[in-house]
């Protein structure tokens, strides 16, 4: 393989390489400095006059002495059991100490599109413990449902105690969780894995981590490479998987990085007009495969920039994935645990998980209810705000104390407490029970006869 | 004169790539002419022209780039980018390019890889071909020849391709395969069950007339405040959350056209399976007869390559168009029309073109204008039936999906321009739970007036002014809902608390639809309109009842009411309805006032 000498400019992560023979595009590429450093990078535009390489580790040190190597292959990820249990760096290379992993097979971390025809529809309930998301939000096998956070909200916690507690109710079966993380913080990460090692996670997780002083440039294949594992035990040894990452704001902010580095026309806020096509590369690779037997979940978490959920990231984020579940400064300033804001999350995929042989026959008409007044009671804040409780009618009153008995009983929980969905859905019905009956106008008069028990007043 | 020999040399002769850069390749040494479609590499990636500088072609390739090497060749079909019609289109699935996506899965497996040529039509199987010429008969393009039962029910009319016509020499009868020629006319040509049409290319029609007759959806907010012309545009913009593809779902299920397209255009994988599983299990409720049987869908999802994302919405509406010609009213939804236009702003971004608004292409309005206009009610070509007279239209429902809900960026108001029905989604009414979550002051249908003969024609003389009636009281909720902001509702005058009650009828008990109750997801014109009557007639003896001194309490407090409400999720809703306004009337005059 040649080592060409040629390069002519370097600008921000990009290195632009004359007079090579032809390259492939999204080829791997080696980087040798002078100084015996080796860095990797990748191929993103090829012609007969230049290539332009894009430089993982960062393009520190970098100078025209520097050779580059052209390796004729795109980026692979070395798989194999083994890697359960393991901490990788954020290019997949292991970082806690132990031996190399010993591929059983390396595999192109850009997946293929799933061809929609090989879809199956997912419908298997997973029960979180968090009545928010079973109740109102269900996450199904086979979803994407991203966390919509904010700085300094728990979103780490919920994401924990998601891959702690969830659970398909009345199946054994083989359970790996993937954990990607990029731009996220040293100590960030220690919270991760400690609660992974805590609670016994470790054993049946891999740990992809880039961390916040790690190179920008590989957070672009840290998710791929998170996923490509996760295809690998999910496609390959049966296993159901949850592959979380974070913080996807993080990565979009990479994505920007190199669009500005290579002069690019910025889309909205300087973000790449790709990004929409980016994002869907790594979000539609979850799902269900016919005729295979395990699973991929995946629970991308991003930080809203200064909460604004209409910020391109969680903007184009919310039209690829099946939903969003949305965390609130004004329930985590109430000291509310876990702060979710039902009424701008939503599950898409929740009626295919829910009802009579799933959760129970009331889940949908239960959660509409409790949307419904809730939503309501919210709206008469503001108005007591202004006119005083005093000018509402009975009727707001109850929903005014509603709302707030919702939050307090049936969203607020503890880190640990993982809730049946029998439990969340009589926590419902208690809740329920304090609007007078006919007021009920979600849920039909067989299931109110069945479930409703008029409460105190 | 050189310069043109050299042209003539060098088409169809191999040229090389000269440079990659995501799905744009750039080539040297073809001469091909815009959209010719070209074969990329070694592994004769599809691909399409779409400009051309000096020596160079630049090319949108419709497959994954990735590894391909300057140098590799590159060869002109010579051809554009074509759709194959013919029987077989209706209950298949194919991607952007018209590949079908069970074909694929068979030669690539699970993923989509690359490399794989699929024709759009079966070449194997067999068709039932009943002419309805015989030799001797002079036919015209557009003529219908005969007739193949396409699916049960949907007879599928063998159209003498456009720009052909002439005495028929022979004419056979009996089992083809789309490429067996059942046709010759006395001037050679040779037509079979199939043709094939370049996809930019809107097929010709005889003329065009102005819509007539409603899109029946069976949805009450679309059928009576917000109807939409066979023939006509609407644009649904939302942001995300607020339900535009269980809408054009809804609309692709029940909509009373005789073909549906649905394309979903750089969506989701997860809701192509939902279509894909539960279409076969729903019966459509004019002919009794599965509804994949009527539809044809196209799914080309966000992470499958984004060139043939912005053909799809061409290769759709080519197709719908074929379905118009034979005289059938086709409904088109694409979701969405975003993501076509984020294609198209991708791949002239990688062009380095001049951007216009928020980076998206100078001709982002005329391509969207150019496409819509490709719907509407025509005349066709050629008689297609001989014992009526044909018409076919094409309506187009376009999802938007605007960054943030904001409806300001290009793309909505490009639609806008060119959408006559503006049917808004309403991120807070799906807050609520209120299906369908269209805002019922912001959206607009321009059809209203052109469609009035006809509900007064075919439903009741009085459905324009119940319509009417029900909107100002929709209105003037709205202004009275401010006034509650400031004073709370117990202030408000009995009158104005009475109208505040009837509009949270015709919210609660008409508008909310439940797409996924079993009865209430359909909703007959007739039930539509008794729904309406009850529940204005509610508000007519109330206000009645009010001038008599009855404590609004007591009207409020009506038995009936609640009896109003369930009438949507009954199947015996006239008998209902019919009781119900009895009792109503009856308890209404049992009031007495203080």
């Amino acid at each position: 393989m040649k080592e060409y000498k040629t390069i002519t400019r370097i600008a921000g992560p990009l290195v632009f390489v004359k007079n090579t023979d032809p390259v492939a595009y999204a080829d791997l590429v080696r980087i040798m400095l002078p100084d015996g450093r080796v860095k990797n990078g990748q191929v993103l535009d090829t012609s007969d006059d230049v290539v332009v390489v894009q430089v993982f580790e960062g393009t520190s040190g970098i100078d025209k002495e520097t050779r580059v190597k052209f390796l004729g292959e795109t980026i692979k990820l070395p798989v194999a059991d083994d890697m359960l249990g393991r901490i990788l760096n954020g290019a997949g290379k292991p970082i806690d100490g132990g031996p190399e992993i010993i591929p059983e097979k390396r595999l192109d971390i850009i997946g293929a599109a799933i061809n929609p025809y090989a879809r199956e529809s997912p419908s298997d309930f997973i029960q979180t413990g968090i009545s928010t998301i079973d109740a109102t939000n269900t996450l199904v096998r086979g979803q994407k449902l991203p966390i919509f956070s904010g700085s300094g909200l728990p979103h780490n916690d919920i994401a924990l105690q998601i891959a702690r507690q969830a659970k398909v109710v009345g199946q054994q079966s083989k359970f790996v969780v993937i954990f990607a993380a990029m731009g996220i913080t040293n100590e960030e990460a220690q919270y991760f894995i400690r609660d992974f090692e805590q609670t016994g996670a470790l054993e049946r997780s891999v740990v992809f981590l880039n961390l916040a002083d790690d190179p920008a440039v590989e957070r672009l294949i840290t998710p791929r490479m998170a996923l490509t594992a996760a295809e690998y035990f999910a496609y390959e040894k049966n296993a159901h998987v949850l592959v979380i990452l974070t913080d996807m704001t993080s990565y979009c902010e990479s994505l920007r990085e190199i669009g500005a580095a290579r002069e690019e026309v910025p889309g909205r806020r300087g973000y790449p007009g790709y990004m929409y096509t980016d994002l869907a590369t790594i979000y539609e690779r979850a799902g269900i495969i016919k005729g295979r037997e395990g699973s991929i979940t995946q629970i991308p978490i991003l930080t809203m920039i200064g909460d604004d959920i209409t910020h391109p990231i969680p903007d184009l984020t919310g039209y690829i994935t099946e939903g969003q579940i949305v965390l609130s400064r004004e329930l985590h300033r109430k000291n509310l645990y876990p702060p979710i804001d039902i009424l701008p999350s939503l599950s898409r995929l929740m009626n295919l998980g829910i009802g009579k042989e799933k959760t129970r026959e009331d889940h949908k008409q239960v959660s509409d209810q409790l949307y419904a007044f809730y939503a309501e009671g919210r709206d008469l804040r503001g108005l007591v705000a202004i006119v005083g409780e005093e000018a509402l009618s009975e009727r707001d009153r109850r929903l005014l104390k509603f709302a707030e008995e919702f939050e307090k009983r049936f969203v607020r929980q503890a880190r640990n407490e993982d809730r049946s969905i029998q439990q969340t859905l009589d926590l419902a019905w208690d809740l329920l029970g304090t609007i007078p009956e006919h007021e009920l106008t979600r849920v039909s008069n067989e299931l109110k006869q069945r479930y409703y028990k008029p409460g105190r007043k | 004169m050189g310069e043109v020999d050299k042209k003539e040399d060098a088409r169809g002769k191999a040229g090389s790539i000269y440079r990659i850069a995501g799905p744009v390749v750039v080539a040297k040494g073809i001469a091909a002419r815009m959209y010719d479609v070209v074969r990329v590499g070694k592994e004769k990636l599809m691909g399409e022209v779409i400009q051309i500088t000096d020596d160079k072609t630049v090319i949108q390739v419709y497959e994954d780039t990735s590894g391909i090497t300057p140098g590799e060749p590159v060869i002109n079909t010579g051809q554009p980018l074509v759709v194959e019609l013919g029987p077989g289109l209706l209950t298949s699935i194919y991607d952007g390019i018209q590949r079908p996506l069970p074909i694929l899965k068979a030669a690539m497996g699970d993923f989509i890889t690359r490399g794989v040529d699929a024709p759009g039509l079966s070449r194997e199987k067999k068709w039932e071909f009943t002419p309805v010429v015989s030799r001797g008969d002079m036919v015209k393009q557009g003529d219908a020849l005969g007739e193949v039962e396409e699916t049960p029910g949907i007879m599928h009319k063998v159209l003498v391709p456009p720009g052909m016509s002439g005495k028929v020499a022979e004419i056979s009868k009996g089992k083809f395969t789309v490429d067996n020629i059942i046709c010759k006319l006395d001037d050679g040509s040779k037509i079979s069950l199939m043709q094939k049409w370049p996809v930019r290319m809107p097929r010709p029609v005889n003329k065009k007339l102005s819509p007539v007759m409603p899109l029946l959806t069976g949805q009450r907010i679309f059928d009576a405040l917000f109807p939409l012309a066979k023939g006509g545009v609407a644009a649904i913009p939302g942001p995300f959350g607020a339900g535009k593809t269980v809408t054009q779902q809804t609309l692709a299920k029940w909509s009373d056209a005789d073909i549906i397209v649905y394309i979903g255009c750089g969506e989701r994988g997860n809701e192509m399976t939902e279509v894909l599983t539960e279409f076969p299990h729903l019966t459509d409720p004019k002919s009794g007869n599965p509804l994949m049987n009527r539809t044809v869908l196209i799914a080309n999802t966000s992470n499958m390559p984004v060139a043939a994302r912005e053909a799809s919405v061409y290769t759709g509406i080519t197709i719908a168009e074929f379905y118009r010609d034979m005289g059938y009213s086709v409904a088109l939804m694409a979701d969405s029309t975003s993501r076509w236009a984020e294609a198209m702003r991708e791949i002239s971004s990688r062009l380095e073109e001049m951007p216009g608004e928020e980076g998206y292409p100078a001709y982002l309005s005329t391509r969207l204008a150019e496409f819509y206009e490709r719907a509407g009610r025509a005349v066709p070509l050629g008689t297609v039936a001989s014992n009526k007279k044909s018409e076919g239209s094409i309506s187009v429902i376009g999802a938007v999906s605007p960054p943030g809900g904001d409806v300001s960026e290009p793309v909505s108001q490009a639609t806008l321009r060119v959408a006559k029905v503006y049917w808004k989604l309403d991120a807070r009414l799906a807050q609520r739970r209120h299906f369908p979550s269209i805002n019922w002051l912001d959206s607009y249908s321009l059809y209203l007036r052109a469609l009035e003969p006809w509900y007064a024609q075919n439903v009741a003389a009085d459905w324009k002014e119940y319509v009417e009636r029900m909107m100002r009281v929709l209105q003037e909720e709205e202004k009275l809902l401010e006034i509650v902001q400031l004073v709370g509702s117990d202030a408000l005058p009995d009158r104005e608390q009475l109208t505040l009650e009837i509009a949270k009828m015709i919210r609660e008990f008409f508008l909310q639809q439940n797409a996924y109750h079993e009865v209430d997801t359909y909703s007959e014109l007739k039930k539509t309109y008794m729904m309406m009557k009850i529940i204005l007639l509610y508000g007519t003896l109330a206000q009645e009842s009010l001038a008599r001194k009855v404590p609004v309490r007591d009207i409020i407090n009506i038995k009936a009411k609640q009896k109003i409400a369930n009438a949507r999720f009954e199947k015996g809703y006239e008998e209902l309805l019919d009781s119900v306004e009895q009792e109503m009337r009856k308890e209404f005059e049992q009031l007495k006032g203080a």
